[in-house]
């Protein structure tokens, strides 16, 4: 029996899927309609301050005929009032008590006005707070949002005023736009929070009419950066989660959020670490019923890899990640095409000549070129089997024989102790004693 | 004609004879663009006749720069709009596509290539060509279509004082007279006309050299000259009755369809087309589209021999034309008008182990088939009596025989190109060879 319930900083849901804090959670209406249709949880969509929101509000990134890749926004947290909100948050739980209801907050920094919120917000009976610490527009000019996020001293400041008060589990939600996403996250474990969400969005202008010359989204004629999410973002947050969870001062769970459209994309979170994964611009796109998919392909994965719970694979590809430093130099590999399944178009040949490092060379064969990897100049970068669009058809083929071993950190303790300065006539004399020929 | 096509309304002609290939629209055609994989030295560009960089112009849809695709497209190809609608793209660049080898549908570059051309002659400009200094010597052309205007606009791009002579009142040659409607319209082709004006080649029409003006005349007035003369009248069957009222020739027919002046063409109810080519495809499409209740293709060999092409046949399968294959017309029955074909059934012998299998008729096996109308569409004749009195042309089996590299005929200052040097193939082989031409034509006046 696959057990798909997760338990993320004390917040327990059904399955790892929530809906992440954006216009899909903005009512009762939209969450419990959600919920009934397989989501684990949801983050209600950012209450606090008010506001006012502008028209156009998104602006959409189309790539290779697929529309929206990457979708930007300036909308601000809810527009509706706290009073409103609190209320339908409270029918929400009470109709759905085995979903995650988490509630997002976002008030102005005094250490009052957070402990009221913190209390009104407990008072609905949900299931835990998630700190917005991210939002990079509108907010973030009126001193919340990613002003905070960027901080790391607010952050932990405001945390600790929230988790001083709450009886329930505290997640913070962090802002990308930052040189180092560590040290919001230390912040947030310092001031004793249950775990961390990320990423919000990341600051962008999503692109320009070269007709009317207008950024979009346009508001009467002005524009602004926004919010950028989507397919588009998610190798960066595969990133920042994985940094966040091989920190082992944070140390927290984790809720990832950035490009997650489908089962195959949360388990990639999942294996970098992620306890629960959140949803935004795919369900802004088709709808909350893509949540039936996620649910069964991880269903069946599972089985398909002899999973029987989360936990069981939570976390696995972290361990492969280290530095550059540590990888292995001597690993070697070269392309090797697949004639049979070679269907001629060349973009491998093109691409190394005038991209690469020029090995691979077009013979002429019955009224088409062939193309040839001349191994011994190959170095391995595997861009010819990232353009080739058949399947398979283009390997990468380990050729070193698997003995020897050397990285970057050890070749250098190696000079230190020897007494040996790093130059290029030592480098050469290393990689001609393991025959490796620079071209 | 005996029995008349009953006469539809022009809603039912308009239908029948729509596009069959609808164009894109922006969407679509980004879409169909942007899934091209931009092959480096690309099996379509050299599937293609004229060698269109298919690649790059498809990569410009895609970046929505369209007259810079137009232009790609145009430099090797100047009947680029009839050439999108009316190649045979099956066989040519789409058979060629990469994605064939990889089991998935080709790219529709034949939908593409119209896309860009479309935006092209809503918004024509000449100022995607370089004029050079101009030269001083002219060229005739004999012949406006594909090849001819071909040869001329290439001429005119290297510098040359270019006219072209037409003995028909309307430019164009076979893409305006000869293309199927639900391919292409008459206007289509008559935009490429206009274009190649535009460059400054003077077409000159209702000029039937021979008669009009002499060839030798011709030759004294300009430097060179290329034909483009196409190829004559169509082929008689030599069968009994070939004389009847009813009696047509499918070049004629096809050409009376092309002016869109639908009711006013005469067809049986029930017709008769001699021969399997792909023009006789098009004269029994038409012949149905216009109303004709049943129309037969009948054809002395089988499937396998017959010239039309697969897509073609298909199309005429679908317009539930019924080929009777394996069998030979003997006699067109009928008093004045034509009220039946005689046919005799056929079978391929085997000629031993030597050679080709030899036709031979089917004793006793003669029958009837009533029709009203019987459209010869086994070929064309050469233009012999023209060609013939040109001093120094050499002509075999009825073609033109030019130098492979540069299409210089026997007549040093004479070149040709297209159907008369082929025997009749596709709009974009003539267009090549007239492209070519003018190279060949610009070394021999350069030297």
């Amino acid at each position: 029996m696959i057990d798909l319930s997760t338990n993320c900083g004390g917040i327990k849901s059904p399955n790892p899927f929530w809906l992440a804090s954006a216009p899909p959670t903005n009512s009762a209406y939209q969450v419990c309609k959600a919920f009934d249709q397989g989501w684990g949880g949801a983050v209600w969509k950012t209450i606090g301050e008010p506001v006012m929101n502008v028209c156009n509000r998104y602006g959409g990134y189309d790539y290779n005929g697929q529309k929206i890749i990457g979708l930007n926004n300036i909308e601000l947290i809810s527009d509706r009032p706290i009073d409103k909100n609190l209320k339908e948050i409270a029918e929400t739980k009470k109709l759905f008590p085995n979903n995650a209801v988490v509630v997002s907050l976002m008030v102005e920094s005094k250490r009052e006005t957070w402990h009221e919120i913190v209390k009104r917000t407990i008072d609905t009976g949900c299931d835990g707070i998630e700190l917005n610490y991210g939002c990079p527009h509108g907010m973030s000019e009126r001193g919340m949002g990613s002003a905070v996020g960027q901080v790391p001293e607010y952050c932990k400041m405001i945390t600790e005023w929230v988790t001083e008060v709450s009886t329930i589990p505290v997640l913070v939600k962090l802002t990308p736009n930052v040189s180092d996403i560590i040290y919001p996250a230390r912040a947030a474990k310092a001031a004793k929070a249950n775990g961390i969400s990320l990423i919000n969005t990341i600051n962008s202008i999503i692109g320009i009419d070269l007709d009317t010359f207008q950024i979009m989204p346009s508001v009467a004629g002005k524009s602004g950066h926004g919010g950028y999410a989507g397919s588009a973002v998610k190798p960066i947050a595969l990133h920042l989660v994985s940094q966040v969870a091989r920190d082992k001062e944070v140390n927290l769970p984790i809720s990832a959020i950035g490009g997650i459209s489908n089962w195959k994309d949360a388990v990639e979170f999942i294996l970098l670490g992620a306890s629960s994964v959140q949803v935004c611009t795919a369900v802004m796109h088709y709808g909350f019923r893509i949540v039936k998919d996620m649910i069964e392909g991880l269903t069946n994965w599972m089985e398909s890899k002899g999973f029987s719970s989360i936990e069981d694979f939570r976390g696995k590809s972290l361990e492969q990640i280290d530095d550059f430093g540590n990888f292995n130099l001597l690993h070697k590999t070269v392309a090797r095409i697949d004639q049979k399944k070679c269907i001629h178009c060349n973009l491998c040949y093109i691409a190394c000549e005038d991209g690469a490092h020029q090995c691979i060379d077009l013979i002429p064969v019955n009224g088409h070129n062939k193309t040839v990897v001349r191994e011994s100049d190959c170095v391995g970068c595997s861009l010819c089997s990232l353009v080739c669009p058949v399947e398979s058809c283009i390997s990468m083929v380990r050729v070193d024989d698997k003995t020897e071993s050397k990285t970057w950190n050890e070749l250098m303790k190696e000079y230190k102790n020897e007494n040996k300065p790093l130059t290029w006539e030592n480098l050469a004399e290393f990689q001609k004693a393991h025959g490796i020929e620079i071209h | 004609m005996k029995n008349l096509a009953p006469k539809l309304s022009l809603k039912e002609y308009e239908n029948n004879f729509a596009e069959i290939h609808p164009p894109f629209n922006p969407l679509t055609a980004k879409t169909e663009a942007e899934r091209c994989l931009y092959c480096f030295d690309s099996p379509c560009t050299n599937a293609c006749p004229t060698h269109i960089d298919i690649p790059t112009f498809i990569k410009k849809i895609s970046t929505d720069n369209l007259l810079g695709s137009a232009k790609t497209i145009l430099e090797s190809n100047w009947v680029a709009l009839t050439c999108a609608k009316a190649c045979p793209v099956e066989v040519l660049c789409e058979g060629a596509c990469v994605y064939n080898n990889k089991g998935e549908k080709p790219i529709e570059i034949g939908k593409l290539q119209r896309f860009a051309m479309d935006y092209y002659y809503k918004n024509p400009t000449t100022n995607i060509f370089s004029f050079p200094n101009r030269k001083n010597k002219s060229v005739g052309i004999i012949g406006s279509g594909p090849s001819g205007l071909a040869c001329g606009a290439e001429l005119k791009l290297l510098g040359y004082d270019v006219t072209i002579y037409e003995s028909n009142n309307t430019p164009g040659g076979l893409n305006t007279w000869g293309i199927a409607p639900y391919k292409t319209r008459r206007k289509d082709s008559l935009k490429e006309v206009k274009l190649i004006k535009s460059l400054g080649v003077k077409i000159k029409t209702g000029i039937r050299i021979g008669e009009t003006i002499s060839i030798e005349n011709l030759l004294n007035k300009h430097d060179a000259i290329f034909l483009g003369v196409g190829l004559g009248e169509s082929a008689g069957l030599e069968i009994p009755g070939e004389k009847l009222k009813g009696v047509y020739n499918a070049i004629n027919f096809i050409e009376s369809v092309k002016l869109e002046n639908w009711s006013s063409v005469k067809v049986g109810k029930r017709v008769a087309i001699i021969g399997a080519g792909n023009t006789s495809i098009d004269a029994a499409t038409e012949a149905k589209r216009l109303g004709a209740e049943q129309v037969y293709i009948i054809y002395r060999r089988d499937t396998s021999q017959m010239s039309a092409y697969d897509f073609e046949f298909l199309l005429a399968k679908k317009d539930e034309i019924v080929f009777y294959f394996n069998t030979a017309p003997k006699k067109i029955i009928g008093k004045k008008f034509v009220e039946g074909i005689e046919c005799v059934k056929t079978k391929l012998v085997s000629n031993g182990s030597k050679g080709k299998s030899k036709l031979t008729i089917i004793p006793k096996s003669e029958f009837i088939i009533p029709v009203d109308m019987v459209i010869k569409a086994i070929g064309q004749k050469p233009h012999n009596n023209f060609l013939n009195s040109i001093k120094g042309l050499k002509l075999k089996d009825g073609k033109v025989v030019v130098n492979k590299k540069n299409y210089q005929t026997g007549n040093p200052n004479i070149f040709a190109g297209g159907d008369c040097i082929n025997g009749g193939k596709e709009v974009v082989n003539a267009a090549f060879d007239g492209k070519m031409a003018a190279h060949g034509i610009d070394e021999y006046l350069s030297n």
